[in-house]
């Protein structure tokens, strides 16, 4: 830092004894009035620039940004349309959530549903962030171009059907067995037959296999279920950034490194890791900013309501509006998104004290 | 010279292969249930005997019998032109703020860059949640048909799936490192040569960032020909004719089969049991159909995505 002196910007008359302002400190004011103008000038020059903006902004004002508008129903009382019209009731909307002064079941169901988002959320980190990177490396293994290619289309294929194909296969793959009298109605799914015939018929799973939940709507099995499909669904479509990263390693590094005597490891040490290091903080940095929206579409198409088997293992912030009113609804996901945004914004701090990459 | 193969690549090698080729298998299986579902009969998918080759009575064979009767559902053919409809000019109108908004932000001279980054990467942080979405859709559609002097179910709905979903601030991101990575020098060429700048960004960025448009058109199309949730509650069951494919198919699992894992009213059981085709295997064949158009189109784009995606490059 520099301290200004007087005589930066004054001069000092000795004969007369007064002060007058110095030439550069003219300009410099000269410049400090005409700011203003000049950016004026500026922005009117690149106008088209800012009326490309527009449409982007109208869009994400009106469907992103006035959604958040909405979000002042959790802090007030009442049924009219217009958020403004009803009364203000504090903060008992969140007393009703947290503590269920009312109805008790209202707060058990929050922190159930609280609790499975965070486990789900957790599992899907653990297992969902470091799949796509490996996914990655293996790739870059495969010399050949054609098989490369092959097992690209098929690892990406999975995130080229929608929500509803997904689960609809999860769920015929997973399903129980279904017997009226002494007739199989319904045969368990293929993949629940072939666990049963690894596992053992007397084994849990084996057991929980032949039920008429199966194990997609049993409570203990299902996580790892939607973990899994989860996997299977985006770790190949999320590869492609990591290895659009690691094929843009250049060749001189592997081979300066080789030339250094370092073996494969090594070289996957020193030289790959590194290199995408970036891609990898950012990477992570997103994943945790969607962490907490956990599969609202998918978990609304497995669970719908109480009566199914996975309802204890299912139940999410986001899918708890289907059983409250609005109000409710809306203070539990604001709990759960302010928690979700704090989580990215300490995850981008730290990203950028310990590394210098950061989201933002 | 020609370097020997040492050890530990070797086996990091045959490691990498065996991992991928499973990988792969059980990433592909279940769409080869889903095909092999689809040319079965009745009486396998009921015993359950599909595995990987279509069955016809408990033996290997095919019939196309599912496929006819999702030929004669007539329904399912307007939801699918609607899908093809809604998909290609949803990714039109997608595409079209996205490049303006991504050619703009490329630009340092833009002011108040940060402030519009800010404003794109805290929809990524922040979402107001699914119920204050829904009720801001209704509203929304509500002042839109207003406009028309229609109420919200008087106008087709399926014109505010198309124009207030899909925003998608990664893909405006990775657009705007594209449009960064452009050498300024070509478009002070350009502005030489008295373009303007709908000129520099059309002849000049557009081509030279074609791999990450292609990637990102592909990301919005499959975006819209996928979505189901948004679709089914704003569109909702009056405007069924509005639709896309996929609210249909999952409408057809709960209304004819228990893949959904709730059982059938008994009238319609009744109805299920007694018809000679399985309701089953007539979803897949759906589902076989929805599928279609993204392999078509997915070959072609596959080539760009390497190149496509730059994302060690975000910054604010």
């Amino acid at each position: 830092m520099f301290k200004l002196r007087y005589d930066d910007f004054l001069i000092y008359d000795e004969a007369t004894g007064t002060y007058s302002m110095s030439a550069e400190q003219k300009v410099r004011d000269e410049t400090e009035r005409n700011r203003w103008k000049n950016t004026g000038l500026t922005i009117l020059k690149d106008w088209r620039l800012y009326l490309m903006l527009v449409p982007m902004i109208l869009v994400y004002v009106l469907w992103k940004y006035l959604p958040m508008y909405e979000l002042l129903a959790a802090f007030k009382t009442g049924s009219e349309t217009n958020v403004l019209d009803r009364a203000w009731a504090g903060l008992s909307n969140f007393q009703e959530i947290f503590f269920g002064k009312q109805e008790a079941l209202t707060a058990q169901r929050f922190w159930m549903a609280f609790r499975n988002t965070f486990i789900l959320a957790f599992y899907g980190l653990l297992f969902g962030f470091p799949v796509p990177i490996i996914l990655a490396l293996f790739f870059n293994e495969i010399r050949s171009n054609i098989a490369r290619s092959i097992l690209q289309v098929c690892v990406y294929l999975p995130k080229f059907l929608s929500i509803v194909i997904v689960t609809t296969l999860v769920i015929s793959l997973f399903k129980g067995t279904v017997i009226e009298g002494n007739n199989i109605t319904q045969q368990s799914g293929i993949v629940s037959q072939f666990l049963t015939l690894i596992m053992g018929k007397n084994s849990d799973l084996g057991a929980q296999a032949q039920l008429e939940n199966g194990l997609i709507y049993s409570a203990r099995y299902f996580r790892a279920i939607y973990i899994v499909s989860d996997l299977w669904e985006h770790a190949g479509y999320d590869s492609i950034v990591f290895f659009a990263a690691v094929i843009a390693v250049s060749p001189t590094s592997y081979e300066a490194a080789s030339i250094d005597g370092a073996g494969k490891m090594a070289q996957m040490r020193y030289v790959v890791i590194p290199s995408i290091l970036s891609t990898v903080v950012i990477m992570l940095i997103m994943k945790i900013g969607s962490l907490l929206s956990v599969g609202y579409e998918k978990l609304y198409l497995f669970c719908k309501d109480p009566t199914y088997g996975n309802y204890q293992a299912a139940l999410v912030v986001s899918t708890l509006s289907n059983y409250w009113n609005s109000a409710l609804g809306i203070a539990a996901e604001m709990v759960n998104n302010l928690i979700g945004m704090i989580l990215v914004i300490g995850a981008n701090t730290i990203a950028r004290k310990a590394s210098d990459v950061s989201l933002y | 010279m020609k370097r020997k193969t040492e050890v530990s690549e070797l086996i990091f090698r045959i490691v990498a292969y065996v991992f991928l080729i499973i990988f792969a298998a059980m990433c592909i299986y279940p769409l080869i249930y889903a095909l092999a579902a689809a040319f079965s009969d009745k009486t396998s998918m009921d015993a359950g005997s599909v595995i990987i080759l279509p069955m016809v009575g408990n033996k290997v064979g095919a019939t196309i019998e599912a496929f006819k009767v999702a030929f004669m559902e007539s329904q399912f053919w307007v939801n699918y032109a609607n899908t093809l409809f809604m998909a290609f000019v949803g990714t039109i109108w997608c595409l079209f703020y996205t490049v303006l908004g991504a050619y703009a932000l490329s630009k340092k001279r833009l002011m108040g860059r940060h402030g519009f980054n800010f404003f794109l990467v805290f929809t990524m942080w922040f979402s107001a949640g699914v119920v204050a979405t829904a009720l801001n859709y209704t509203h929304t559609s509500d002042i839109f048909a207003s406009f028309v002097g229609k109420t919200a179910q008087e106008i087709d709905l399926k014109w505010v799936v198309i124009i207030a979903m899909g925003m998608n601030a990664t893909n405006l991101i990775l657009l705007r490192n594209a449009f960064e990575g452009v050498p300024s020098e070509i478009e002070e060429a350009a502005r030489i040569d008295g373009a303007t700048e709908l000129q520099v960004l059309w002849n000049v960025y557009i081509p030279m960032s074609k791999a990450t448009i292609a990637t990102v058109a592909l990301f919005f199309g499959i975006s819209r020909w996928n979505g189901y949730f948004w679709a089914q509650k704003v569109i909702g069951d009056q405007q069924s004719y509005s639709w896309p494919v996929q609210v249909y198919i999952r409408d057809y699992i709960n209304r004819f089969t228990t893949l959904t894992g709730e059982p059938l009213s008994d009238a319609d059981a009744d109805r299920v049991n007694a018809l000679e085709y399985s309701t089953t295997a007539v979803v897949y064949a759906m589902v076989v159909l929805a599928v279609v158009p993204i392999l078509v189109i997915y070959p072609f784009i596959q080539k760009y995505f390497a190149k496509g995606v730059n994302m060690g490059g975000v910054k604010e």
